[in-house]
């Protein structure tokens, strides 16, 4: 662990982030969108850790564990929402659902 | 150099991720997430945040996942064909991506922003002082309950008021017109 330096996991952090907002700029079914979001969230909490390892505190760690808390229950509404708008529409394709762009 | 451990668990989640980006098929894509979030947890785990490693694996990559796994069977015919992705969507992807990693490596490696100091000492697993960073789960216990008190009562309401919309939300709507 001695050589692997704050930068090393913000690096993967930030590769991570970029993965998911490729992921929600590109694909199309939702819950794959939904999933790249959740892993822009996972990318910000590894940084929290790191930055909250490195600086020898305990405030970033408990950030996370608040964050892991509020996604939990954000996925569970998020998923309401969805199951509620394929029941409505028949789809989870954002590009078949362009009612008010059309 | 970073050591053996952190190189191959960055290469499988970053490798994990990818899958999760590009395969067509969406439960693909959700085992990839797992995969991507057990990495996570490792990384966790060599950061010395072992509560949070195994809070990782137990709520994101267990209970998280497997709810998107049931939502998917349930709602999609998984496989997407290759026509939902024009080349124009998928260079915008592509450029978006290269764009914010030469940002993330020229902000974290080249720019000299990012102290260049190792991790230290292992961190005690108690200490008197309860804001330094531990590995033992007593010291979350012992902020939680102190200092984050009040961000503790409203995590726990939010957890009643989300599963309370939950429940609303996944009424029939013809049933509730009859």
């Amino acid at each position: 662990m001695e050589n692997t330096t704050l930068a090393h996991h913000l690096l993967l952090a930030g590769l991570l982030f970029a993965l998911g907002l490729t992921g929600v700029l590109v694909r199309r079914n939702l819950l794959v969108v939904y999933m790249c979001l959740e892993l822009m969230l996972t990318a910000a909490t590894l940084a929290l850790v790191a930055f909250s390892r490195f600086n020898r505190t305990m405030d970033g760690a408990i950030f996370v564990f608040f964050i892991i808390t509020v996604a939990a229950a954000e996925v569970a509404v998020g998923l309401a929402l969805i199951v509620a708008l394929y029941r409505r529409r028949g789809s989870v394709k954002s590009d078949e659902l362009v009612t008010l762009r059309d | 150099m970073p050591d053996g451990l952190f190189i191959f668990f960055a290469a499988l989640t970053l490798g994990a991720a990818s899958l999760l980006v590009l395969s067509r098929n969406a439960v693909t894509s959700a085992m990839g997430m797992i995969l991507a979030l057990v990495g996570v947890a490792a990384d966790f785990f060599l950061l010395d945040a072992y509560f949070l490693g195994v809070l990782q694996v137990l709520v994101y990559a267990g209970a998280v996942m497997v709810l998107f796994l049931f939502v998917i069977m349930l709602l999609t015919d998984t496989a997407e064909s290759a026509e939902a992705y024009p080349w124009k969507s998928a260079a915008l992807g592509l450029a978006v991506f290269f764009f914010l990693a030469a940002g993330a490596v020229w902000l974290f490696v080249w720019s000299g922003a990012v102290p260049g100091t190792a991790a230290g000492a292992t961190p005690p697993e108690l200490s008197a002082n309860p804001s330094e960073f531990v590995t033992a789960a007593k010291g979350f216990g012992r902020l939680l309950y102190t200092k984050y008190l009040l961000p503790l009562e409203i995590a726990g309401f939010l957890l009643l008021v989300a599963l309370v919309g939950v429940v609303s939300l996944s009424k029939d709507p013809v049933e509730e017109n009859a």
